[in-house]
């Protein structure tokens, strides 16, 4: 019954709906997260707000992944190394495709922005979880800022560390999906993903990406190819 | 299909431990924080490898952050995916499963024990002969035998359904619409340890049940399993 409907599913998203789903290229384990994606989906309130805790509770927190893009031992990234010597001071983020007013964004840009700082658990696929502060601008905020387009249903986002993911509309209008530019009070380190990274509470740890450098909203879905998690077998969705 | 499923459940799970060989209590939990429990099971365990280690904030006590020296072994790609796929083959006719045994009474006649079979005598009497591994032969009738109903009623009302509600309970955006799901664990690293725990007694059960299929006549048990008597 449940292999009928993930085949059913299948031709629907080849077909019906193209490009408005995470592609499964045929594989059984890509249509169970397009399965667990749906669900959640369909069946949860949308936009519900994730705990928030209180200053005590920040705890130690791990910095896993790629933890400095400049001094990277197989992919160095020449531009970051020189953007991190100055203080970030020369940093842009980009935002493009179907805003109003394509450009980008000094992190002194951003900080002019009205903040939010939430204190938050950060739960990694690994199995551990972490809770930390982080101060930033809700990125419906520059998405405002930027013009986004009615016609919008992703937003991508790319790193310096060679990343490409993407969210929904649902997860990246949410009031707690953040451009962080601080952690616990001060400055993003390096580590973690200076100088702003996304922060995604809805979903697991992998979604926040680190290293912002790009955004690019989009009215169809984009796997990232090989720089994106489902080419590299990884669920694209990671609510669960 | 239950079967296979729980199989791999299992299976996945363990995977996805290996990954992070750590269990704790309440809400958080990782390398640079204490552990509840660390089981030697992949080169994750112990591995003590981390550096560029930094506080936080000024004070002696403050939270750290450290970065890792080496690549943990990690295959939680495929193995959560897989999790989750089998998951959704346990739920669907788990559900299903509990409905009908309301419905059609099959819990009520067959599985929950009566409350005069659960006198201390009996109930003792019936544990000593288990022990002794002398177990009577199927008999064919649908009447389970006393412990067998209570491994069974335990299994299908209390482990399997909490294994479910556990698992949800790490799930950042159920827990995020329905919180009380791991608050009432005490957090979501106590569900994660109740959800591991929950499946080392499900194992063992599917273990002892094999076992007891095999001493009550395995021809004629596999018989009345697949096609009837």
């Amino acid at each position: 019954m449940i292999a009928t409907g993930l085949v059913a599913m299948g031709g629907v998203l080849l077909t019906g709906c193209r490009k408005q789903m995470p592609p499964t290229y045929g594989n059984l384990l890509r249509m169970g997260d397009v399965l667990t994606y749906t669900a959640q989906r369909a069946l949860l309130p949308g936009q519900s707000l994730v705990k928030e805790y209180t200053h005590k509770d920040i705890c130690s927190f791990p910095a896993t992944g790629c933890t400095n893009p400049g001094k990277s031992p197989s992919h160095p990234n020449e531009e970051y190394g020189r953007l991190q010597s100055g203080a970030f001071a020369d940093w842009r983020l980009a935002i493009e495709g179907l805003v109003a007013h394509p450009g980008s964004f000094s992190l002194a840009d951003l900080q002019q922005l009205p903040s939010r700082t939430q204190i938050t658990k950060h739960t990694c696929e690994e199995g551990w979880s972490a809770i930390g502060e982080w101060t930033g601008v809700a990125l419906s905020r520059v998405l405002q800022a930027a013009g986004i387009l009615a016609k919008a249903r992703f937003v991508s986002f790319y790193s310096f560390d060679g990343w490409a993911d993407s969210i929904d509309m649902l997860d990246a209008l949410h009031p707690q999906t953040i451009l962080a530019y601080g952690m616990n009070g001060r400055d993003l380190p390096v580590q973690h993903g200076a100088p702003v990274r996304l922060r995604v509470e809805t979903q697991l740890g992998y979604k926040s990406m680190k290293y912002l450098q790009r955004i690019v909203v989009r009215d169809e879905f984009d796997d990232g190819g090989k720089s994106g998690n489902i080419q590299n077998g990884w669920s694209w969705y990671a609510g669960i | 299909m239950i079967t296979a499923s729980f199989l791999t459940l299992a299976f996945t799970g363990y995977v996805i431990l290996m990954a992070h060989p750590r269990l704790y209590w309440g809400e958080t939990g990782n390398d640079l924080t204490p552990a509840l429990l660390e089981l030697p099971i992949s080169k994750n365990h112990k591995h003590g490898g981390w550096e560029n280690r930094e506080s936080f904030f000024a004070d002696a006590a403050s939270p750290v952050s450290a970065s890792r020296t080496f690549d943990i072994f990690n295959q939680n790609g495929w193995g959560r995916s897989l999790h989750f796929l089998a998951a959704w083959f346990l739920v669907v006719p788990g559900v299903l499963y509990l409905l009908a045994g309301i419905f059609t009474g099959h819990f009520r006649k067959h599985v929950l024990p009566r409350g005069a079979e659960l006198a201390p005598r009996g109930l003792w009497g019936e544990f000593v002969e288990h022990l002794r591994l002398r177990i009577r032969t199927a008999t064919g009738g649908p009447q389970y035998g006393l412990l067998q109903k209570c491994a069974y009623a335990a299994v299908i009302f209390v482990a399997l359904p909490l294994a479910g509600i556990t698992g949800l309970a790490m799930s950042p955006t159920v827990t995020a619409a329905y919180p009380f799901l791991s608050g009432m664990f005490g957090g979501s690293q106590s569900a994660r340890t109740i959800h591991f725990f929950l499946a080392v007694g499900l194992v063992l059960f599917l273990a002892a049940h094999v076992v007891m299929v095999i001493k009550s006549g395995f021809k004629r048990q596999m018989r009345a399993m697949t096609i009837g008597e």
